[in-house]
């Protein structure tokens, strides 16, 4: 069957699933829009978290940022998975047990403060809408791949599939969505991986296939692929590049980040009972640790696929994929030694990174770009989040295939967005209407004002999907920085210390927001072309600076409520029951 | 009162404890030492390297199912379903 039509077929069945699900999980009041009423199962629950968590990120991008960084990329995999041993350990058995909402009530409440609650809420919505805008590009970017539609069009259909199933079911409809989503989106990354592996190593299991030897040659993968990369004047795939501090505090910066996200702690307010938020954070990691110890094996794979198939080959001679993916823009070929022969290396083939193309084709056939090319001999500009989408055509593998990556990628994206739709929604419509402005409203009327903060809040994500701030893609990695600087400290020291009062919390998070937010701004916008080590503080670059941030918050957060009164006795007490799961 | 005190404190040993393989496993061997495991193998990963990519990932899951399961039997000896 041709592979548009068979796309079509599973991204439409999967979406008809999604939208079955919501009708069915309908919520009819606000404890079950932003709790689910409590009740999920914690496997479920797992699952859910899982696909929450996963994002077109994780699904898309990840796999094919580390084929290129190596072992550094283990900053990612190691933050992102590492992150669920401190929310275990620290947060979710205890904020299921105040039992609450929301992350601002725990930390209006636990700080009796509604500027702490304000303060709490601005970051939630500042880190959920960096976040969110680059699901929806991702939504608009499997569209026009694989369904041969508009990025637009793309991000719109998403939009309306998110708005039924959110705005209806609210919590309800979204965990039982997200359960199915995961189910797609494991499914849909494990088939190419194992195809993958087999091809390559004759394992089966892509965790073990990455440390085998090639099939019928001896020797192992990653000594093949290190000897390969060396040729072409890379550096090895297993040694690391990067500066120990600052691989040290990525890693810690995404850890605390993740444990800080709303839309994942928010999760654990589900389940039944203390015991059922520890159980449930154990299975969403090992949910979530099938795909993150895939993911790498797959990067490994794909760069000696691709560098196979693509060094030294006649362009004309190559194969359907790369022509597809050079008609979208995100490969790019330029015969700089005009000898028809695409050459690839180190170093960016053009000059301004991302190629800009005439609407003219060179004497092979290819695209030409306008850019300046560079005066390394590195011919090739590639995208990198196409190692996953591309990875099934790169290896010649059935359409159903390559239809279903299309289906996990969209799982993956709608997922998030509808999980951060909902800790967005609900912050506006609880904890700003309810809790400071508007506290006579009734449950009905609050229901209906989370409804439609929900459908507000897909409209400007829809618009951010649309006409993407030039910033978006690199604001989503600063996203987990200013988690942990700002809300991760907060939550921490509400339940671990009893003398953190009101001001510290209030002057902590916000020392801890501004200091990441302006090292931030600093490095990627007034001066980008400061931003490498020699000038960064102590080496850490914006991406790890969360750490510091993090620390800055801890400090002020402890010296300010030295210097003050101590939290009243209600807030002792509040803080022993919360230390007890009964 | 004094109970959940000693329960409190039971609880914080577990906590630091498996924190502290959580940083050796992921901090320690996936960073810090990760050259010098480098120096050995097993299978075809250099064992610092695994530790990055695979190994740490793998501990995470048993820390937080060996304190779930450690809990539950603290919550048993203090009598403390978690309801």
């Amino acid at each position: 069957m041709d592979l548009q039509v068979l796309t079509y077929l599973i991204a439409g069945a999967s979406f008809a699933l999604y939208i079955g699900i919501a009708l069915w999980s309908k919520a009819s009041s606000t404890n079950e829009f932003y709790i689910a009423g409590g009740g999920v199962h914690p496997v479920a629950n797992g699952m859910a978290t899982a696909a929450d968590w996963m994002s077109a990120a994780s699904f898309i991008s990840m796999a094919g940022i580390i084929s290129f960084m190596g072992k550094d990329g283990a900053v990612y995999l190691m933050g992102w998975t590492g992150g669920y041993v401190l929310l275990a350990l620290l947060l979710a058995p205890y904020l299921r047990k105040f039992g609450k909402y929301t992350v601002p009530d725990f930390i209006g409440d636990r700080y009796y403060s509604k500027i702490a609650r304000f303060v709490a809420v601005l970051c939630l919505i500042f880190v959920s809408f960096t976040y969110i805008a680059g699901q929806m590009r991702g939504v608009g970017i499997v569209f026009s791949r694989f369904l041969e539609v508009d990025i637009n069009t793309g991000v719109i259909v998403g939009m309306v599939i998110v708005f039924i199933y959110a705005v209806l079911g609210g919590m309800k409809g979204i965990t039982y969505t997200q359960v199915a989503q995961y189910c797609v989106l494991i499914f849909a990354y494990m088939v190419p991986a194992i195809f993958i592996s087999i091809l390559i190593t004759g394992n089966p299991i892509p965790q073990l296939g990455f440390g085998s030897k090639i099939l019928n040659e001896d020797i192992y993968l990653l000594d093949k692929l290190n000897l390969v990369l060396n040729d072409l004047g890379f550096n090895n795939y297993t040694q690391s590049v990067r500066s120990k501090i600052d691989v040290f505090c990525i890693t810690g910066a995404l850890m605390a980040g993740t444990a800080g996200l709303p839309h994942v702690i928010v999760r654990f307010f589900t389940v039944p009972r203390v015991r059922d938020a520890r159980t449930s954070a154990g299975w969403a990691l090992l949910f979530i640790a099938i795909l993150y110890t895939t993911a790498p094996a797959v990067s490994s794979f794909s760069r000696l696929n691709f560098i196979n198939t693509i060094h030294n080959s006649e362009y004309q001679t190559t194969p359907q994929w790369f022509k597809n993916w050079e008609n979208i823009g995100l490969i790019s070929w330029s015969d700089k030694n005009n000898d028809g022969i695409i050459q690839y290396g180190p170093g960016n083939a053009l000059e301004n990174t991302k190629p800009i193309f005439s609407n003219k084709r060179g004497e092979n056939g290819e695209r030409l770009v306008i850019n300046n090319l560079s005066t390394n001999k590195n011919e090739i500009y590639i995208d990198r989040d196409i190692m996953v989408l591309a990875n099934p055509e790169i290896a010649a593998l059935p359409n159903w295939v390559i239809a279903l990556v299309a289906a996990g990628a969209l799982a993956a994206a709608l997922s998030t967005a509808a999980g951060l739709l909902l800790v967005i929604s609900s912050a506006i419509s609880h904890d700003l209407l309810k809790k400071i402005f508007r506290p006579s409203i009734s449950d009905n009327q609050e229901l209906f004002f989370a409804r439609l903060s929900a459908a507000v809040a897909i409209a400007i994500a829809g618009i951010f999907g649309i006409y993407p701030p030039a910033f978006v893609a690199q604001v989503v990695a600063f996203a987990f920085g200013l988690a942990a600087s700002s809300i991760f400290p907060v939550l921490i020291m509400g339940i671990f210390s009893k003398r953190i009062n009101s001001a510290g919390a209030i002057i902590g998070m916000i020392s801890g927001l501004i200091f990441t937010l302006s090292y931030i701004i600093f490095f990627k916008f007034i001066s980008p072309e400061l931003n490498a080590s020699d000038y960064w503080l102590f080496g850490i670059s914006p991406e790890g600076i969360g750490v510091i941030g993090m620390l800055v918050n801890f400090f002020f957060a402890i010296i300010i409520s030295s210097i003050t009164k101590p939290p009243p006795e209600e807030i002792k007490t509040l803080v022993n029951k919360i230390r007890q799961p009964s | 009162m004094k109970t959940n005190i000693s329960y409190w404190n039971a609880n914080l040993m577990i906590v630091i404890s498996l924190l502290s393989i959580w940083f050796l496993s992921s901090f320690g061997a996936g960073i810090l030492f990760s050259d010098y495991l480098d120096n050995f193998n097993i299978g075809g990963f250099k064992l610092g390297f695994w530790f990055s990519q695979q190994g740490s990932i793998i501990s995470f899951v048993f820390i937080i199912v060996i304190y779930c399961f450690l809990m539950n039997k603290l919550d048993k000896k203090y009598d403390s379903g978690g309801d």
